[in-house]
């Protein structure tokens, strides 16, 4: 009897014990299994939504607010001035940039998750509805190349045009990450195959896009990024001209006044391409430096010198953009809407980009450069010009596109000098982040020199 | 006045009653049963009369006129049992006393049971109740601290209601749970903190320590293997008080006291401050001419942000200086407040042999040293345990508690009240309205609007339960099953008005938040206990499902009509709604079997079979056994009858245990979701690896448990090796890849150590003195990174890294060389030359084998020093010593703890301790810049915006973190029991009490007690960053017994 009890004992322990087996089998709440992600034609263009989010970064750091502001840094030595606490857009400024450097790890990390999407997407192209497929190929290689012009510009030597630029640029990665291995050690590409690549994929972008995509890429955008791609490599002509079919589209016109072109929550007639903030995405960095507490900015951290400020005609309206925070300290007027579009392709740069290149080689494709020239000249409410130099409309570029990312582009494009240093000088280039130094064999002996 | 009638009553009763009767005159002696030694000090009194009574003389002999009536004597002493004696014809009665059960003799918790502590063949380190009661600390885990050896606990900083980190044997994780598993009354409870916004706060907050009859600290393999796959990093098991037979007693407890910050750093007054700053404009247009030739003017813009931040005071004094400097603002002052703490606490406990209870509740109110921040609660207990018949027992645990906290913000945000040090003392806190001033008068966002003008609670409910029933099925054979739960609900509201950091712009944001863990067990085991002649033999089998789900909403909104709404229905804009589930579950079978011989040779095996949802379809499940075994020398017969070595047992112990301790999911390849302009996108947010699997470790345990001279000393001495392989580790990997880590099995941690507890009773008779002392050693050692030397998230604030051959998150950065003196002509790598005033620090370049190849070279450029290993956070060893003195009712108790040998982080003094680099009040030591040529300092030359020697990963910013506290002082009086007899009361004791009232340290911060809140995981470690020092504190209390 006594046995016959703990043989039950151990029976009902036995029975109690297998059937609980089967609650293991739990499945995440909130995230797709990666087999389902690309499995549909739903799935796989919400992917290609994430590839626009990854412009803003998935975490606060927004890596647009990033590349745009760390140009205006690195370039902007005299005309601008870092007054904020945090190390390391201190470093860019003061040229003192050590490979560990928070922002530029940052943007360079953001950057690939951006491609990594990208890739995601074009190996899923089978999937997608065949009316639909050409235009999302069209969004996924135009926003892979948005990603490596400007990894090239900031992580590699700058394009020398006449040269054959085999400099080390940037790797290449144009496949999605499934598994991690030896294979994902990929070391850098020339500069000249990354510029190539871009290029090749822009012009099959322009071949699908739409005209008109809502917020999402167009043959605009695809059309505008070529032009500024051709205009940094020196390529007149081609720039002029892709620039002219981004104006002869007809689908975008300069807002009336310039002030009416910034602090927007929707895409003005002017924007070709713009990230989209809404209230629920968090930070927009650009409002969070550029402008001041009362914005949702922080304390006015980067200030506008009297040296820039001197650069404008005393009527020009763009001048009136910028404010006083207090006791005399100029802000730029461009970003103090934190819930706002920050502007990355405006119709005024093509009509810059045609005006200069028109300008260089003594055509008149589309218009002449006086005529490009006073468009944005006279919107900001000064006399047209009767003639202009090269220099007219190098200027007009500097004022019009001030603090928008430029600057340091537009230094090495021109061979100007940033302070003491030649546009040349390892120091207007970034390092290769010190952590994919070492998270990358293939990129052991491949950091930029100075570094 | 009233107290003395009521006395000189008593007295005169008493003479009255003693002169009047026909007393008997007894005498005797009181000794020792231990070794017939008389003692001194003994109550002796007659039952039911306890006001006629004596105490026995040096030579232990007492007189005693006790009435005809009288029929027992009682006999009381501390240390000794209570015993009752009847009056016999004789006149003369002689006690021999027994001596409470020392240490050895005490029943320890282990995991499925207890055991007789000198049968347990593990490591397992108890902490009775007793000496965790009326502790005046918010968390279990501080109450703990210094009670045992081997066990770090360490407060990360001084907010009340904040995290607290604990460590058994050292950090054994790089990238898993390092916590111990905390059990209460057979239920694991969940340890994460749920609130989202402000400091993390700790949910063990919720537990009532007065409620605790034990802590178990289980440490060894051997102990520990039975919980499997969450044993590796220690178990701790809190049992709580049961009811005893028995008249109901009655225990009230008050306590009320006051805290303050126990150190404050010295910062420059406003005079100091201007010419700081002046100085560094200089400075720092003499380094723009340098660099580009000319100067942007950096004197002027000193000058004109000294006006934006004297406010109204804006004013030049004829010497020139603002009249801001006449305001002199004592920032640090504003952050602090005199903090209190009051508590109430009632306890009942009784019943029948059938029927026994135990039932509290207590109210506990806190209030920090910082301003805005504090909890109290709310915690009610019952126990009951019901003998149904000779067969069935069951009963329960049930407790249920309400804390509120008002919590400020993390040590990384503006908002947080230390970080108003960096306010300037020329700016006054308000404008001429009265208005707290912000930027951009003041420096940053000024934290005194989060205290003014924030609301911020949360409200934590906890329901811990554990129901059992057990069957006795046959002789020795029991039946045993559990179903426990713990609610944790969590519940945090927040608005911030719209002149906050948080709702500035916005109109106002508000946040509700809402948390709920839920944690459900089920276990059911067979005990066996039997002997078969000189074999005594226990077992356990039994089987464990466990099933975590963790709940949380998340709401905010912004654009309020009005700062006096404060609930997100009035919010203009709902922002973001999210609510995310996520769960796990465990399946688990384990055994334990105990075989003695003559209760001199022991040995035990344990083990348990783990299955997880956490891990890898190919790694579901694991076996964890461990072998133990133990010689009690003292039953031998060479040892038997010894006069010095009264016990000595030899035990040794080898095992495996795992950490499950990661998230959930990490297996898998997942993509998460964000939106853009309003619409889902799905992105790879997780790289797969189907092999994931638990840490493993084995532990290998030498110990020793000895007692001398009966006793009086005994003690504990052990020896470990802990290698934990297989480490969880989240691998930096090409981030061309899209991601910048994966969670794999690779490398392995090794923790070697040495603990030694003695216990000591230097003094027993009328003057008692007892000592205890534990004092640990652990090495920490990374011995394998998958072939990786390094893990260095390449962070520029903080320098811990992983490295192999080194502690875990050891200091990694350049060596500071102090400053340049003078120009240095062609000193620098480059053949550039260093300039006087200039921070330097050592090139450390290394050739292939890793040695340094120029010790002496340097440089002025931070970025061509090469990092090396500066220090590590964790202390080589740890020790505590606390000193108990009685004297008839006094009570005299002091713990001494500290620790050495580990190196904190300044973070912070890149702002606050920067030679004036930019507009951050500093301490003091920097009005010692490097000015002139020849000048010898430390302090390099101030250079506004240049971050000369201004770097966070350098060893200017590292300091000694040994220190020694006094870390808490009790002075009691117990009344006697004659004169609280006659209020009926069973005790009455009196105590003030005192925390942390001296520290013994070299360190230059607030507090060498400290890891940062927002800069903590477990390679991120000995951070300060503005963190609060621990309060200081003084209570006083009153205990009554009924």
């Amino acid at each position: 009897m006594k046995k016959i009890k703990s043989i039950i004992a151990m029976l009902m322990l036995i029975i109690l014990a297998s059937s609980c087996e089967k609650k293991l089998d739990l499945a995440p709440q909130q995230d797709l299994a990666e087999n389902l992600a690309l499995s549909s034609d739903a799935n796989v263009k919400t992917v290609m939504v994430s590839a626009y989010a990854a412009l803003r970064g998935h975490d606060p750091a927004g890596r647009d607010a990033c590349i745009l502001r760390n140009s205006e840094l690195a370039g902007g030595t005299g005309e601008i001035s870092w007054r904020g606490t945090y190390t390391g857009p201190r470093e860019i400024f003061n040229h003192q940039v050590i490979a560990a450097n928070g922002e530029i790890t940052i943007q360079w990390l953001q950057s690939y998750e951006c491609i990594n999407i990208c890739n995601n997407v074009l190996s899923a192209l089978d999937v997608v509805k065949k009316a639909d497929r050409g235009k999302i190929e069209g969004e996924a290689l135009f926003l892979r190349s948005l990603m490596y012009f400007d990894l090239v510009r900031f992580y590699a030597k700058t394009y020398e045009p006449g040269t054959t630029n085999s400099q080390l640029g940037v790797p290449l990665v144009l496949t999605p990450t499934t598994v991690i291995g030896s294979g994902n050690n990929v070391g850098r590409n020339t500069v000249e195959e990354v510029y190539a690549k871009v290029i090749t994929d822009l012009v099959r972008a322009v071949s699908l896009l739409p005209g008109e995509n809502g917020y999402y890429a167009t043959i605009g955008a695809a059309n505008a990024l070529l032009a500024r791609v051709y205009l940094q490599k020196g390529d007149y002509a081609k720039a002029r001209d892709a620039a002219d079919l981004v104006i002869g589209s007809d689908l975008y016109q300069l807002t009336p006044t310039y002030a009416g072109e910034f602090n927007n929550i929707e895409y003005s007639t002017e924007d070709i391409f713009a990230v989209k903030y809404t209230a629920a995405d968090g930070i927009n960095l650009m409002t969070e430096y550029w402008s001041g507490v009362d914005q949702g900015g922080r304390d006015g951290d980067i200030e506008i010198l009297p040296a820039h400020l001197n650069l404008y005609d005393p009527s020009d309206e763009r001048l009136a953009l910028f404010w006083d925070y207090g006791s005399g300290v100029m802000l730029s007027g461009k970003w103090n809407n934190q819930y706002g579009l920050i502007n990355m392709f405006r119709l005024a740069e093509m009509y810059l980009i045609r005006a200069e290149c028109n300008q260089r080689l003594g055509t008149a494709v589309g218009d002449t450069p006086v005529n490009d020239y006073n468009m944005t000249h006279e919107r900001a409410g000064l006399p047209a010009a009767i003639s202009v130099t090269l220099g007219d409309i190098l200027l007009e570029r500097r004022l019009e596109l001030a603090h928008e990312g430029f600057k340091l582009h537009d230094v090495k494009r021109l061979k100007l000098n940033v302070g003491t240093f030649p546009y040349n000088d390892p120091k207007l280039v970034f390092p290769i982040p010190d952590r994919e130094i070492k998270a990358n064999s293939a990129l052991k002996d491949q950091q930029n020199p100075g570094y | 006045m009233k107290k003395i009638h009521v006395f000189l009553t008593l007295l005169c009763f008493f003479l009255i009653h003693t002169v009047s009767a026909q007393n008997r005159q007894l005498t005797g002696v009181v000794t020792s049963s231990d070794d017939g030694a008389t003692i001194p000090g003994v109550s002796v009194f007659v039952k039911d009369s306890p006001t006629i009574g004596t105490v026995t003389d040096l030579d232990g002999k007492y007189k005693l006129s006790a009435p005809p009536n009288a029929q027992v004597l009682i006999f009381s002493f501390v240390g000794m049992n209570k015993q009752e004696v009847p009056i016999g014809s004789s006149n003369i009665v002689d006690v021999s006393l027994v001596p409470v059960a020392t240490t050895l003799d005490e029943i320890v918790v282990i995991g499925y049971g207890s055991q007789i502590k000198s049968k347990v063949t593990g490591n397992i380190a108890r902490v009775s109740g007793d000496l965790v009661k009326n502790t005046p600390v918010p968390s279990v885990q501080q109450a703990m601290q210094g009670k045992t050896a081997g066990v770090f606990v360490e407060g990360t900083t001084g907010k009340v209601g904040g995290v607290t980190r604990m460590r058994i044997r050292g950090s054994s994780s790089i990238t898993a749970n390092n916590e111990p598993l905390f059990i209460v009354d057979g239920v694991p409870l969940s340890t994460e903190s749920m609130n989202q916004t402000g400091a993390a706060i700790n949910p063990l907050t919720s537990i009532n320590f007065n409620d605790i009859e034990s802590i178990d600290v289980l440490k060894d393999a051997s102990s520990t293997a039975i919980y499997g796959s969450r044993g590796a990093n220690g178990v701790i098991l809190i049992s709580t008080k049961k009811g005893k037979a028995g008249d109901t007693k009655l225990n009230v407890n008050f306590q009320y006291g006051y805290s303050k910050a126990s150190h404050k750093r010295d910062f420059m007054n406003a005079e100091q401050y201007i010419a700081a700053l002046r100085d560094a404009g200089k400075g720092a247009d003499a380094y723009e001419e340098r660099l580009y030739g000319e100067n942007y003017d950096n004197v002027g813009f000193v000058e004109s942000r000294l006006i934006r931040y004297s406010g109204w005071a804006a004013i030049l004094d004829g010497d020139g200086n603002y009249i801001g400097s006449k305001v002199n603002t004592n920032w640090q002052d504003q952050a602090f407040q005199t903090g209190s703490l009051q508590m109430v606490d009632i306890s009942a406990s009784g019943g029948t042999d059938k029927l026994k209870y135990y039932a509290s509740g207590s109210y506990n109110k806190q209030q920090s040293i910082l301003i805005a921040n504090g909890l109290d609660r709310f915690s009610g207990r019952l126990n009951v345990d019901n003998k149904v018949n000779k067969f069935i027992n069951m009963g329960f645990t049930l407790s249920l508690s309400r804390t509120n906290t008002n919590q400020v913000s993390g040590d990384n945000a503006f908002s947080t009240p230390m970080q108003l040090v960096a306010m300037s003392p020329i700016t006054p806190t308000r404008d001429t309205n009265g208005v707290l001033y912000d930027r951009p008068v003041t420096t940053y966002y000024n934290g005194l609007i989060d205290a003014e003008d924030t609301k911020r609670s949360i409200l934590e409910t906890r329901t811990v339960t554990n129901a059992y029933v057990a069957f006795a099925l046959l002789k020795g054979l029991s039946w045993r099953s559990e179903l426990g739960y713990d609610l944790y609900n969590m519940k945090e509201n927040g608005k911030y008005s719209s002149r906050t950091d948080q709702g500035k712009g916005i109109g106002g944001y508000g946040i509700a938040n809402y948390g709920e863990t839920q944690n459900l067990i089920t276990k059911s085991y067979l005990d066996y206990l039997s002997s078969f002649g000189d074999i005594g033999l226990s077992a356990v089998l039994g089987t464990e499902y466990q099933k975590t789900s963790i709940d949380n909403a998340w709401f905010d909104g912004r654009n309020f009509p009005s700062d006096d709404l404060k609930t997100l229905s009035s919010a203009g804009l709902i922002t973001s709604g999210i609510s995310t589930l996520n769960e796990y579950a465990f399946l688990s079978y384990f055994a334990r079997a105990t075989v003695d011989y003559k209760s001199k040779y022991l040995v035990t095996l344990a083990a348990r079979i783990d299955k997880s949802s956490r891990f890898g379809k190919n790694k579901r499940s694991g076996f964890f056994p461990a072998l133990s075994a133990g010689w009690v020398l003292t039953k031998e017969d060479f040892l038997a009858n010894n006069n010095t070595i009264s016990f000595l047992k030899f035990r040794t112990s080898y095992g495996l245990t795992g950490n499950a301790g990661i998230g959930n999911f990490k297996h898998l390849g997942l993509f998460g979701v964000t939106p853009y302009n309003a619409q889902p996108g799905f992105f790879p947010s997780q790289i797969a690896n189907p092999d994931l699997s638990w840490e493993n470790t084995r532990q290998l345990d030498f110990g020793l448990d000895f007692g001398l001279f009966k006793n009086r000393i005994s003690g504990e001495i052990d020896y470990y090796v802990k290698k934990t392989t297989d480490l969880l580790l989240d691998v930096p990997v090409p981030g061309t890849s899209g991601f910048s880590v994966q969670t794999r099995n690779i490398g392995s941690v090794e923790n070697k150590g040495f603990e030694f507890v003695l216990n000591t009773t230097n003094l027993a008779g009328e003057f008692r003195w007892n000592t205890t002392f534990n004092f640990s050693v652990n090495k920490n050692k990374v011995t394998d990174l998958g072939g990786q030397d390094i893990i260095d998230a390449g962070d520029t604030r903080n320098m811990n890294v992983v490295k192999v051959g080194e502690p875990l998150g050891v200091f990694y950065g350049a060596q500071y060389a102090g400053v340049a003196s003078d120009i240095i002509v062609g000193a620098n790598p480059d053949g550039s030359d260093i300039y006087g005033g200039d921070a330097i620090w050592y090139v450390n370049a290394k050739d292939d084998n890793g040695n340094i190849v120029n010790p002496d070279a340097i440089t002025n450029d931070f970025g061509s020093a090469n990092f090396v290993v500066l220090g590590h956070p964790t202390p080589d060893y740890m020790y505590a010593m606390t000193n108990s003195f009685g004297y008839k009712g006094f009570e005299l108790d002091f713990t001494m703890q500290g620790v050495s040998g580990n190196k904190i982080h300044l973070s912070g003094d890149i702002f606050m301790a920067a030679n004036s680099d930019w507009f951050d009040n500093q301490t003091t030591d920097q009005l010692n810049t490097w000015k002139k040529p020849g000048d010898i300092t430390d302090i390099p030359q101030a250079r506004l915006g240049y971050s000369n020697g201004v770097h966070d990963r350098s060893s200017r910013y590292l300091s000694d973190g040994a220190y020694l506290k006094l870390r808490s002082l009790t002075l009691a009086y117990n009344f006697p029991q004659k004169f609280i007899s006659k209020a009926k009361f069973d005790n009455l004791r009196i105590y003030i009490q005192a925390q942390n009232l001296l520290t013994f340290t070299k360190y230059i911060g607030w507090d060498p007690e400290v890891s940062s809140d927002d800069f903590v995981d477990n390679v991120v470690s000995g951070v300060d960053f503005y963190s609060a020092p621990q309060p200081r504190s003084i209570t006083f209390g009153i205990n009554i017994g009924l």
